[in-house]
Formats: structure tokens, sequence, C-alpha cells
């Protein structure tokens, strides 16, 4: 390949992305047209993008909303993931005693819980930054609780044979290993969010883009619906790529090493 | 006994002594400033024996001693290396090399004050293994040969006492292999220290060594201990000449009769 044929090669990655996304929209539009459906069962973009601008006030609201509670409850499903990964991961007792409860855990469909978290502190917010919380946090844990978990046992043994406990082992080997799991799952954490704090928005609360899409169902403004949607589809993308930069950013020797990829 | 490192009757077991045995009423003695090599079948107990010798791991039956002192924690005093490099991708191979005086006191207490005097050390170090210059580069920039001379430093930084060398050269090309012996060799000869180094190749034990246990098919027992009498420094020149076949042959002959 000549040089030029690299760089055009370069330009079209990068501008595939948007390609992409805008040929599934015209021919999403097209498709609504030539077959003539209805705009109540599929509205077409152009329709959406109506929604948009006729009801930005509510959209913007409701997604700042929607957003927010979504990101303290990432927080907390950060906080609590890592300590909990790291409290698991310290010693293989803890790690076969909490992991089939872990797992159990998880199994349970959040959306269940909510009308729990709704008898104990109401309708609204709180059960929304909970059930983002609750959703997210398991990713973290697992991950923290696996790097400290595949420590080489070799790597162990020298540390061990110069007289290092297992707080030095944890401090020189397992934390700096377990970074790149810990980055790697917060991009699967913050997605899951936003799923948690929907469904709880859609149950019970009065607010969020959960809520909105809710309301706009009863009313049969499907428009508005798709421009839920859309707006959460935005806001994944774009928490999923900060997560994304902030792993490349913080592990830069696992991704030159190829670290984890054997 | 009064060896620097002994193993007296000792079994072991994995798995709280209810599994099969690794090694069963294994017995021996390694004198302090000795180089031992410890040849033997696939399976053996050749690695055990190391964790038993460095109380990584403690037997039911019979006793280890270190340095005069029965063995009931991981002993502090050794430098280990093994088939893997094992070096953190994390940190450079300078920083990799450190990594032992962040744990081993005296050192540790003193490596934030004395850095720039323990670097130039390292860097000493690095450069008798002909990694003169490379200490800023990372693991994985580096070949396997020089990864795994890089262990080597990082097992001897801290001035062990002690040795415990597993396999360390098995995943090495011939060349590189020899190149390695001849590093160890001439720090054993500066040094003075106890070495125990496990092998599958007879060449490098009768190379290196002052005397050649050999062990049993597991579970693991010393059958057959050979003293090399070959003048040192040797050359690796040495190993063409009949003699030191001669005795590669006849070691290999103990390990054909193990193995059944
Ligand atoms: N962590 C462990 N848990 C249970 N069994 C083990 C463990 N490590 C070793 N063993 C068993 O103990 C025996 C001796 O193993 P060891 O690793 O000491 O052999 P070795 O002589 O070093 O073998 P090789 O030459 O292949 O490295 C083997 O049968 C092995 O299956
Ligand atoms: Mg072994």
């Amino acid at each position: 390949m000549t040089g030029n044929d690299t760089r055009l090669n370069d330009i079209w990655i990068k501008a595939s992305p948007w390609v992409f996304t805008i040929a599934l929209f015209a021919l999403w539009e097209a498709v609504v047209l030539i077959f003539k459906i209805p705009p109540f069962f599929l509205p077409p973009p152009t329709a959406i993008a109506q929604a948009f601008v006729d009801y930005s006030g509510p959209i913007l609201r409701n997604s700042w909303i929607t957003f927010y509670a979504t990101m303290i409850g990432f927080a907390m499903a950060v906080g609590f993931g890592l300590l909990l990964g790291l409290v698991v991961g310290w010693s293989r007792a803890i790690y076969a005693g909490l992991y089939p409860l872990m797992i159990g855990f998880n199994a349970i469909p959040k959306v269940a819980v909510v009308p729990i978290l709704v008898l104990w502190f109401g309708i609204g917010f709180i059960p929304a930054v909970l059930t983002a919380f609750l959703i997210s946090f398991f990713p973290i844990v697992v991950n923290v609780a696996t790097g400290l978990a595949t420590i080489e046992p070799e790597m162990e043994d020298v540390l061990k044979a110069l007289g290092a406990s297992k707080l030095d082992i944890m401090r020189k080997v397992g934390i700096p290993r377990t970074l790149p799991y810990f980055f790697g799952s917060l991009k699967i954490a913050i997605t899951l969010a936003f799923v948690g704090t929907v469904i709880s928005e859609s149950v019970a609360s009065n607010y969020g883009i959960g809520n909105l899409m809710l309301q706009a169902q009863a009313q049969f403004q499907v428009p508005l619906i798709f421009a839920g949607l859309i707006v959460l589809a935005i806001e994944g993308i774009l928490m999923y790529l900060a997560m994304a930069l902030l792993e490349r950013r913080m592990t830069r020797w696992a991704q030159r090493s190829g670290f984890g990829q054997n | 006994m009064t060896g620097f490192v002994s193993l007296d009757g000792v079994s072991h077991a994995y798995g709280g002594g209810t599994g099969t045995l690794a090694v069963e009423g294994l017995t021996m003695s390694v004198e302090p400033g000795e180089f031992a090599a410890v040849v033997g079948p696939s399976g053996c107990g050749k690695s055990t024996l190391m964790k038993l010798a460095t109380g990584l791991q403690f037997p039911f039956k019979g006793t280890v001693t270190v340095a005069g002192a029965k063995v009931a924690a991981p002993v502090k005093i050794a430098g280990m290396a093994f088939q893997a490099p094992t070096l953190l991708p994390w940190r450079t191979t300078l920083e990799n090399l450190l990594l032992p005086l962040e744990i081993v006191q005296p050192h540790r207490r003193e490596l934030p004050r004395k850095r720039a005097e323990y670097e130039a050390r390292a860097k000493n170090l690095l450069t008798s293994v002909g990694l003169r210059d490379q200490g800023d580069k990372y693991p994985w920039e580096l070949s396997g040969g020089m990864q795994q001379r890089t262990s080597l430093c990082r097992a001897l930084i801290h001035e062990p006492q002690l040795l415990m060398l597993d396999e360390p050269f098995g995943a090495l090309d011939a060349f590189t292999r020899e190149e390695l012996w001849c590093v160890i060799r001439d720090l054993h000869a500066m040094r003075k220290i106890t070495v125990v180094l496990v092998t599958h190749d007879l060449r490098e034990a009768v190379f290196l060594a002052d005397r050649v246990f050999v062990m049993s098919a597991r579970p693991g027992r010393i059958i057959v201990e050979r003293r090399i009498e070959l003048p040192r420094p040797r050359d690796l020149d040495v190993t063409f000449t009949p003699e030191f076949q001669d005795i590669v042959h006849e070691l290999r002959g103990h390990i054909v009769k193990a193995r059944q």
C-alpha cells in the first residue's frame, strides 16, 4: 500500500462511524416512505427530529435527571464495587464464600427489586439511583476480584521468599495488575447503570427519560418515545466513550504490553 | 546436620497431607557457598523441594533448616528465579530490579533516602549480565533471554545468601542458555553465595554444580549424590572433554533408572 492509500484508509476508518449512522437513519426514512408505514407504528427519523424540536424543554430536563441519577448510582457502584472486589479477591476463603451469593444476587432481575426500593424510599429519584447502583456494581466486583485472584503464583512465591506480607503483595502486585480489569469493567458498568435508572423511572418515578417515554406511550406520541430512546443511546455512547478514554489513559502499559490478551 | 540448607527425612503432600505424596523421606544438605544442582524425572518433586527449602510449603514429616534455623515461615533471605521471568509489566527493568529492595529490610527503610545509590547498584548488576543501558525499557520490550537475565538480577539485587533457581534457563535457546551459565558461574564465584539449581539439562548441572543430586520418580527422594570434581573456574570448553561427557552419561543412566 502506498502512503496515500494508507492515509485515505485512515480517513475512511475515522469517518465510518458517522457514515454508518447516517446511512442507518437514511435507510430507516426510506423504508418508512417506501412501504408507507404509519408513523404511529414506526415514525420516520424526520418525525422524531420534529419531536425533539417540539418537546426540547421536557426532553432536556428529563435527560438531565436521568443522567444525574445514573452518575450518582454509577459512582456508588464504583466505590462499593472496588471495595467489595478487593475484599473478595483478598482471600480464597472470602472468594469461595461470597461468590455464590453474588451470582445469586446478580441473577435477580433488578426490575423485581424496584417495588422493594419504592416501599423503603418512596417513588422518584432515590429508587432510580439505587437501581442503577445495584445493576452496575457486579461487573466491577467480579473484575477487581479476578485481577487479584489471578496473580501468578510464582510472582507471589518470589515476593514471599523475600519476606513480603500479604499487604505488600497486594500493594506491589495485586492492585496495579487489577487496574486494567477495573477500568475495563467501567465501560460495562456505565451502560448497565443507564439501564437500571430507566427501568426504575418507568416503573416508579415522575421524572426522567423512562417516565417521559411511559407518558408519551400513554398519549400515543410515538415519535416522542423514539426521541427518548435516542437520547438514551446518545448518553450511553458518550459515557461509554468517556470510560474507554479513561481506561486508555490509566492503563497504557497494559495495552502496550498486551496484558490479559493471552 | 550442619548444611546451610538441610532437608531431613522430609515428606510432603499438597492439599493438607491428604493428597498423594509429592516427596517422601527426602534428605539432602547443601554446604554454605556450595552450588548444588537437582535433577530428576518430570513431576518428581523438584519444584516442591524448592518450596520446602524456602518455607513456601511445610512438610508434614521431617525438618527443614536454613542458615541454622528451623523453617517455619518463608525464609526472607532467598532470591528466587523461575522458568518464567515473572517481571511486572507496568515497571521498567530498573524498577523491576528495585522491587526486592522495597520489601527486604534494611533496604526497605533506606530506599527512599538512598535511591540513587540503589539505582547505581541495579545498573551495575544489569551491566554485569550484559544489559547495560536497558534499565528504562519495559519487560515486554526485551527479548526472552533479556527478561530472564533481568529476572536473575532481581533474584540477586538484595545480595541474598541463598539463590534458588527453578529451571531458569529452560525456555531459552542453546546459545543464550550457555551465555547465562557463564553469568551464573561468575556471580557464584564472585559472591560466594549458596545456589540450588533445578534443571532438566544434565550438561547444565554438571557444568555449574559442585554436587548434583538425582531424584527418584514421584514421590521424590534423593537416590544419587554426585560430586563434580572438575576444577574451577570452568570454561565452556570443559563441556566437550571426555571427563565431562562421562559424568553426564553416568547421571543420565541414573535418571533413566529413576523413571522406571
Ligand atoms: N500446587 C499444587 N497442588 C497440588 N499438587 C501439586 C502442586 N504442585 C505440584 N503438585 C504435585 O506434586 C508433584 C511434584 O510436583 P513438582 O512441581 O514439585 O514437580 P517437578 O519435579 O518440579 O516437575 P517438573 O520437572 O515438571 O517441573 C506432582 O505430581 C504435582 O502434580
Ligand atoms: Mg518444576
